[in-house]
């Protein structure tokens, strides 16, 4: 269970989190939506302490985490873009991470296959296409078999087999009881996958609740209109 | 402790794989070597390598840790995804980049240097030398940790690193000098010998000299101390002050590593 209290960013004047609550309850999967620039990113990246808060606090089963590093070994991370050192083989950069998080090296055999990578294990990584670096990412992300994974939008650069079949993996990850953070622009990935949805816009949170209840309170059937609908309203608040 | 060893390994790893520290060490074997073949004396070669040590490895260093800090960004990114605290991964970093720097300084000023026979009169001036370079190697590998964590643009802290060089190997005694035009009608001695103890290039200039006896030789600053600081006072003085520029520089980097948003 993670839970999100108060957080708080500012980058210069720039405010890109004001006062950020909620939870992620385990054998779910959570949605941050929201538009370009609204803090999702940030988010996932001050769960993952590469992003530091003003105020506020994360607590990961019950336990903050600010200033801790041992909790990341139950997280797997997945970011928009995949980065890794160039001029080494995708084996190289997987032993690495096992070496740092003192874990012998087990390829997921049946993971690589799923995610059709067993040709590219021994290419550079400067050598890949960008699906095949987040393919890589997303092996790397789930082989330690995390409790927590975290997805920042996963599946943009995928191929609709590869997207498929990651997906199909995500699910059944979210079977075994994982806590799952996603954030996505593709609503119709977000309506299969997601349990539980938080619209985000502007640094706040403008709906937390199942996908099913944002859909009754905005008296629509498809996510996207739903999710439109909303961003007009606050719109014409503002 | 281990992660910090692990992170060299990849570091030092990833450095002998790619051509420029051969590059780097050969540079350093072709100067030794040459200038000890074709100057007798081999405390003036010692001085001639000395005045080129005293500006490429500072100049290499900074830039050198300046791109590198910048061009790992997504690698310090992934690995700091992992359970991995900071202060290893910084010291890591450190230590794998000044390393392989170190490293090809010294074979090969050390591998020109045998090469010639070494004789026993230049012997000393050599160690020192190599002490020098590579102290400098460290001290400047640590200022460009320092600046690329400050800025996050990587045009601002390149260019602010190259004015920092600029300052330090070239402006800095030319304003000492210029200093001393001056004021020579008081007593200054004092306020140059603390001058000259701010700047990192000059200290080890000074350090050695002291061992050399060649002041006459070199600049104004050098001349200075060896005439205050002729004994140990000199010497633990220039050492602890080299010491204190590699460990301000370093620490605030670690900081400013530490609170950094990536």
């Amino acid at each position: 269970m993670i839970r999100i209290k108060q957080l708080e960013k500012k980058f210069g004047k720039f405010e890109v989190l004001k006062g950020i609550s909620f939870d992620v309850e385990p054998g779910k999967i959570t949605a941050i939506v929201g538009p370009n620039g609204s803090g999702k990113t940030t988010i996932i990246k001050t769960i993952l302490g590469l992003v530091k808060p003003d105020d506020g606090d994360i607590l990961i089963n019950d336990k903050s985490v600010l200033g801790d590093f041992l909790y990341r070994k139950d997280i797997g991370y997945m970011p928009q873009t995949a980065s890794f050192p160039e001029n080494i083989t995708v084996r190289e950069v997987i032993k690495m991470i096992c070496d740092l998080r003192n874990s012998r090296m087990n390829l997921d055999e049946h993971l690589i296959n799923k995610l059709n990578l067993s040709s590219e294990l021994g290419k550079q990584i400067k050598n890949l296409s960008g699906g095949n670096k987040q393919k890589v990412s997303a092996l790397i992300s789930l082989m330690f078999d995390p409790s927590i994974i975290i997805l920042d939008e996963p599946t943009a650069g995928l191929d609709p087999v590869a997207s498929s079949h990651f997906k199909e993996i995500i699910l059944n990850e979210k079977k075994k009881g994982k806590s799952i953070i996603l954030t996505s622009h593709i609503m119709s990935e977000i309506e299969e996958m997601a349990d539980h949805i938080i619209f985000l816009l502007e640094g706040k949170i403008c709906f937390d609740g199942s996908i099913l209840s944002l859909l009754t309170y905005k008296g629509e059937s498809k996510l996207e209109k739903a999710i439109a609908n909303m961003m007009s309203e606050v719109t014409k608040w503002n | 402790m281990e992660l910090i060893g692990k992170i060299i390994r990849f570091e030092l790893s990833n450095a002998f794989r790619s051509k420029w520290i051969i590059a780097y060490s050969l540079f350093f074997f072709l100067l030794s070597y040459l200038l000890l073949s074709f100057e007798t004396d081999s405390a003036k070669a010692a001085i001639s390598m000395m005045n080129i040590v005293l500006i490429v490895i500072p100049l290499v260093s900074i830039i050198f840790g300046t791109i590198f800090v910048y061009n790992s960004r997504d690698y310090i990114e992934m690995i700091l995804c992992q359970p991995i605290d900071r202060t290893s991964l910084f010291l890591g970093l450190y230590l794998g980049n000044s390393i392989p720097l170190a490293f090809g300084f010294f074979t090969g000023t050390m591998s020109g240097f045998l090469l010639n026979g070494f004789s026993f009169s230049s012997t000393e001036g050599f160690i020192i030398l190599l002490l020098v370079g590579i102290s400098l190697t460290f001290i400047f590998t640590a200022i460009a940790f320092y600046v690329a964590i400050k800025f996050s643009d990587k045009a601002k802290g390149l260019g602010f690193s190259i004015i920092l060089w600029l300052l330090l190997a070239v402006v800095y005694d030319g304003m000492i000098l210029l200093f001393v035009y001056f004021f020579q009608e008081y007593p200054i001695d004092n306020t140059v010998l603390i001058i000259s103890l701010l700047n990192p290039i000059d200290l080890g200039r000074i350090l050695f000299i002291l061992n050399f006896d060649v002041s006459a030789l070199m600049g104004y600053t050098g001349a200075m101390f060896n005439k205050f600081f002729g004994g140990s006072l000199g010497m633990i003085l220039s050492v602890f002050t080299l010491v204190l520029w590699f460990f301000i520089p370093a620490l605030l980097g670690l900081r400013g590593f530490k609170k950094k948003d990536f």
